[in-house]
């Protein structure tokens, strides 16, 4: 434990502090869905690149817990190596990129693709709590409307994604129902991940900096992604597979790779993409699939 | 008219008693008592400042009046007492069994989503999970408030005055309620417009056979509409008793100034 940094407490923040959150995670996990508010406090980076989530980690993490930090699914972002160097340095916990070793991740934008197992926990950074903020701009009345289940407002944003574009456009932060009862923001996860949320076997814990809420979706908890009858939930497709591992069923990044229109799509899970290739590179040496319109482009 | 009230079923959909509300010191309105039967339409006349408002918003539930009582006859509950319902039973009333058309359309409305989604949001807000069905409703209203149905898409920013308060309209009469409040539909409305949004409401009431409670400063509305009325001053109810009879016999000095103040063209 020499190598953890001095003047600070374990994970930075102080034991109060770690005690009030871990009391908001508690009632977040008794009653799924609903946003607790708990005295956020300022935290050595700025809002929008990951407070909430940042101090939820400092408050459930230990020194034998293996941390694992995801940005838009690459474990090699700013924002990634950041708070992972940050928990090495001030918790001196081993941090890893692989999804399965990982007993903590924290995420923003994605949910690994390969499936949670028992014991670990995914914390999301969630930038914007309330699903009904799009309707309605008073807290006081959202509350009141969770409070009450009065969630028709939000069948009015799909309504009018299917008016505007023919089909229910909202691609990300899609909203969520879970336990039947609270509808919940997932933060701005792609709508390809939230069918991952549903029983998952994982521990989900939420955390906004700004707007100061903590929620949950404890381990095996119903979560359904809000649609009509007659335009049923669909997650995004792609006519693609990745161009490093060939994976035709991850959520893919666009890669722009030169001014002339050259592009390629990727994993955007590198874990995932890095894992599929080195298995194939056992089985077949040199391994990397190069899609074959990338080859004719040429 | 007078039919309606002649075949009025004998129990009231509202019953209220002594109700009044006071604004720290400054009396709102005091001791209104007055029942509305189903299919009636009540106008609540008098001038600015007369607490015809107040007394709306008491009726409505916006408002925590602190004197008297107000008992709803509900078709889920049966005999509701107001001022001891609780606050989700009374939101799931507004949504159901009742409409408010504000004054202003903007009040009212959604601004922000299409006119579709601004009929469709009751329908949703009770259940109604069917898009196509959704859909189909919303352009039935459209149809019945007279708006073109290619507008649908459309949102009410883009509409005229009159347009916004036909919408407005639509949007609390499509999951069918059974009382609607009204402040002053026609306001700010100019007369042309203002006729053919009367004709509507008088067609829509006998369709429906709706009870409204109609807050106006406007006699000629009130005259049109209502089939009985109670004219309000300084917070009190000084006169009630049939349109036509108040109208054109006024007993209360104030009732008979109101009356001769009348524009006659």
């Amino acid at each position: 434990m020499s190598d953890i940094l001095g003047g600070y407490n374990f994970a930075y923040l102080d034991e109060q502090t770690k005690r009030m959150i871990r009391r908001a995670i508690l009632k977040a996990v008794a009653v799924p869905g609903y946003q607790v508010p708990f005295a956020g406090r300022e935290m050595p980076l700025p809002y929008g690149w990951g407070t909430g989530g940042i101090q939820v980690t400092a408050s459930v993490i230990s020194a034998d817990d293996v941390l694992k930090v995801i940005d838009q699914g690459a474990d090699d972002t700013t924002n990634a190596v950041s708070i992972r160097r940050f928990f090495a340095k001030t918790a001196g916990v081993r941090t890893t990129t692989k999804t399965a070793e990982a007993t903590l991740i924290q995420t923003r934008h994605r949910i690994p693709e390969r499936r949670l197992t028992e014991g670990q926990i995914i914390v999301y950074q969630v930038p914007n709590p309330e699903p009904l903020r799009w309707m309605e701009p008073r807290e006081s009345e959202t509350r009141k409307m969770h409070a009450l289940l009065e969630y028709g407002a939000m069948h009015v944003k799909l309504y009018e994604d299917i008016v505007h574009f023919g089909r229910i456009a909202t691609s990300y932060d899609y909203p969520v129902r879970v336990n039947g009862r609270y509808i919940m923001a997932p933060s701005p996860i792609p709508k390809f991940d939230n069918p991952k949320m549903d029983g998952m076997p994982a521990l989900q814990l939420f955390g906004a900096g700004r707007e100061k809420r903590i929620y949950a979706v404890p381990p095996y908890t119903r979560v359904e992604s809000l649609d009509f009858e007659d335009y049923p939930f669909e997650v995004q497709r792609w006519d693609q597979s990745c161009a490093l591992c060939g994976a035709t069923d991850s959520y893919l990044d666009e890669v722009i790779t030169d001014d002339r229109g050259g592009r390629m799509f990727v994993c955007s899970d590198t874990d995932h993409c890095s894992e599929r290739r080195a298995a194939s590179d056992e089985a077949e040496g040199d391994g990397i699939r190069r899609p074959v319109e990338e080859e004719a482009a040429e | 008219m007078n039919a309606a009230l002649a075949i009025a079923p004998a129990s009231p959909l509202l019953e209220v008693r002594g109700v009044g509300h006071f604004y720290g010191n400054r009396l709102g309105c005091q001791e209104v008592s007055f029942d509305l039967y189903p299919g009636e339409v009540l106008g609540i006349v008098g001038e600015s400042g007369s607490g015809k408002t107040t007394l709306l918003s008491c009726l409505a539930g916006r408002l925590d009046f602190a004197e008297g009582r107000i008992r709803y006859d509900s078709r889920s509950d049966g005999l509701v007492d107001l001022a001891t319902l609780s606050e989700a039973k009374r939101r799931v009333l507004m949504r159901t069994e009742w409409g408010i058309v504000h004054q202003n359309p903007r009040d009212g409305l959604r601004m922000g989503v299409s006119a579709g989604a601004n009929i469709g949001e009751r329908l949703m807000a009770v259940g109604q999970r069917h898009f196509g069905k959704i859909r189909a409703a919303a352009g039935d209203w459209l149809a019945q408030v007279e708006i073109a149905a290619d507008r649908m898409d459309d949102l009410p920013m883009s509409f005229s005055g009159g347009m916004q308060q036909r919408l407005q309209i639509a949007r609390n009469l499509v999951t069918g309620p059974r009382l609607v409040f009204m402040d002053e539909p026609t306001g700010g409305l100019d007369v042309s417009v203002q006729a053919r949004l009367l004709d509507l409401l008088r067609r829509l009431v006998a369709d429906m056979s709706l009870s409204v409670i109609l807050v106006t400063h406007d006699l000629a509305v009130a005259r049109l509409l209502a089939h009985r009325l109670m004219v309000m001053k300084g917070g009190h109810v000084v006169e009630s008793g049939l349109t036509d009879q108040v109208l054109d016999d006024p007993h209360h000095p104030y009732t008979q100034l109101l009356v001769s103040s009348m524009l006659q063209v």
